[in-house]
C-alpha cells in the first residue's frame, strides 16, 4: 500500500536526511500532490524510492517539462487601525510587489508494476531560465527516462547531467532553440500563405511585397 | 490530365467491332500504360493518420489488389509509388526526398490528407513541411484529414487514369522518357530553424493572390 505523501517524504528524509523534500499541493479536484525534490541529492532519492523494499517504483512512465516564467505576485496584507471616531475598526490593506523567479521544472511520474501502487510524482527545479539549467538525469535509475528527458532538453533546455546520449530528439540537431519555452518566438519564415490573415498576413507582407497592380480603367 | 490516346489509324467503333470477333488491335502505348497502371506498387512508407487509412486500403474490406497495387514494397527501390501519407515534419522531410530520388523511374508520387497538401493543421507551425509539393512533383492530390480509403482508392484510379493518358514518345511524353527532365529532386539540408531551402523553386511557386492595398 502507497503510504501518504509526509510519511513518504519522512521516510526519503530517514534514508537521505540531507534532502530537501517539499510536498507541492495541487489546489484542482484531482488533488494529486507531489513532492519537490532538491537536485542535489535527486539520483540518491530516486534510488531509494526503486530499491526500497515496501516502495519498489519499478517504472517512470513520464516525464514532462514546464517552464515557469518570471512572474510577479501581489502580497496583499491588512492591518486593523483603531478608528479615532469609534465604530469598528478600519482595515487598510498594503499591497507589496514581489518578483518571483522563473525556473525551468522537470516532472517524473512513477508507479510500481511489483507493489500495484502509484502514481508519485517528483519535481525537480532548476535554479533559472537562463544559465543555470543543469538537473541531474534520472536514467541511471530508470532506463526509460532515457528518450523523454532528451525530449525535456529538446523542448525546453534543460541539460541532464549524467544523461548517456543528450541530444535532440524531436527537432533536427541544427535547430536553434527551445520551442516549448514560453517566451519562445516562431522564426520569421513563413511563406505566402493563399488565404494570409491576421498574424500570417502580416508577416506575408513583410517578405513578399505586394506585386505592382495594374489600375483597373474608371468604369 | 488528357487521357486522349495517341492518333489511331482505325476509330475506335472499328476497333470495337475487331474486338468483338476475337481480334486485339492495340498500339505499344496502349499496351504498355495498360500494363503499368494496373501493377503500380506503392512504397511500404507511412508517416502519420492517414497511414492507418492507407493500411485499411489495403486490407481486405477495401482491397487495394483489385487495382493491381497490393503489393507495398519496403524498398524504394523497386516501388513506383509514394504515398505521402501524413504530415510531414521538417526534420523527416530530407528522408522522404531521398526516398523519392531512390525510387527508379517512372515513378508517382500521391499526396493524401491535408497535411502532405498544405501541412493542413499544422500549416502555421514551426516545424512541419507546408505540403510536400514543394520538393516532389505531387500527380494525386487527395483531400481529407484523413481521407478514407475509398478516396485513396479513388485517387488511385486518376493516378491509372493519369499512367493511360501518358504518351511514350513525344513533347508529352513523362520525365523519364525525355532528356531535359532532370530525374532527382533537391534534398533539402537543415538550418539554424528551417529547411535550407525551404522549397524548390523550381517546383513550387507562391499562388500569386492580388491583395487589396
Amino acid at each position: 500500500m502507497l503510504p501518504p505523501l509526509d510519511e513518504l517524504r519522512r521516510l526519503i528524509l530517514t534514508t537521505v536526511p540531507a534532502a530537501t523534500v517539499t510536498i507541492v499541493e495541487n489546489p484542482g479536484p484531482a488533488a494529486q500532490h507531489s513532492l519537490l525534490i532538491g537536485a542535489d541529492h535527486a539520483l540518491a532519492i530516486a534510488r531509494f524510492l526503486r530499491d526500497s523494499s515496501e516502495l519498489r517504483f519499478d517504472t517512470c512512465s513520464n516525464v514532462t517539462g514546464i517552464d515557469w516564467p518570471e512572474r510577479e505576485v501581489v502580497d496583499v496584507t491588512r492591518t486593523e487601525v483603531p478608528n479615532p471616531a469609534g465604530g469598528p475598526p478600519k482595515v487598510i490593506e498594503t499591497k507589496a510587489k514581489r518578483v518571483v523567479p522563473g525556473c525551468l521544472e522537470v516532472v517524473y511520474h512513477l508507479y510500481s508494476v511489483a507493489r500495484k501502487h502509484g502514481p508519485v510524482i517528483l519535481r525537480l527545479r532548476t535554479a533559472n531560465r537562463a544559465d543555470q539549467v543543469t538537473l541531474p538525469s534520472l536514467t541511471p535509475v530508470w532506463r526509460a527516462c532515457e528518450f523523454q528527458e532528451r525530449e525535456v532538453f529538446d523542448l525546453y533546455g534543460v541539460r541532464f547531467s549524467g544523461h548517456p546520449d543528450l541530444r535532440r530528439i524531436l527537432m533536427w540537431d541544427e535547430f536553434v532553440g527551445h520551442p516549448m519555452r514560453k517566451d519562445y518566438v516562431e522564426p520569421d519564415d513563413y511563406e505566402w500563405e493563399p488565404t494570409p490573415h491576421d498574424e500570417v498576413l502580416a508577416k506575408a507582407q513583410r517578405h513578399y511585397p505586394a506585386p505592382p497592380q495594374e489600375r483597373l480603367p474608371d468604369a | 490530365m488528357s487521357d486522349a490516346p495517341a492518333p489511331s489509324p482505325i476509330s475506335d467503333a472499328e476497333r470495337d467491332e475487331l474486338r468483338r470477333h476475337g481480334i486485339l488491335l492495340t498500339s505499344v502505348q496502349e499496351i504498355y500504360n495498360w500494363g503499368r497502371s494496373h501493377s503500380v506498387w506503392p512504397l511500404q512508407f507511412g508517416l502519420a493518420c492517414c497511414a492507418i487509412e492507407m493500411i485499411a486500403a489495403s486490407m481486405a474490406r477495401f482491397d487495394l489488389a483489385r487495382f493491381g497495387s497490393e503489393v507495398f514494397r519496403p524498398s524504394p527501390r523497386q516501388a513506383d509509388l509514394l504515398i505521402v501519407s501524413g504530415t510531414v515534419t521538417k526534420k523527416m522531410a530530407p528522408q522522404v526526398v531521398r526516398l523519392w530520388n531512390q525510387m527508379p523511374e517512372p515513378k508517382y508520387c500521391i499526396a493524401m490528407g491535408a497535411c502532405a497538401i498544405s501541412g493542413g493543421p499544422f500549416k502555421q507551425g514551426y516545424n512541419v513541411l507546408k505540403g510536400i509539393d514543394r520538393f516532389i512533383p505531387v500527380d494525386v492530390y487527395i483531400p481529407g484529414c484523413p481521407p478514407r480509403p475509398e478516396a485513396l482508392l479513388h485517387g488511385l484510379m486518376q493516378l491509372q487514369e493519369k499512367i493511360r493518358g501518358q504518351a511514350i514518345a513525344g513533347p508529352d511524353a513523362p520525365p523519364h522518357l525525355r532528356d531535359d527532365v532532370r530525374g532527382d529532386c533537391t534534398v533539402p539540408a537543415f538550418g539554424p530553424h528551417d529547411l535550407i531551402p525551404p522549397k524548390d523553386p523550381s517546383l513550387w511557386h507562391p499562388p500569386v493572390i492580388v491583395r487589396p492595398d
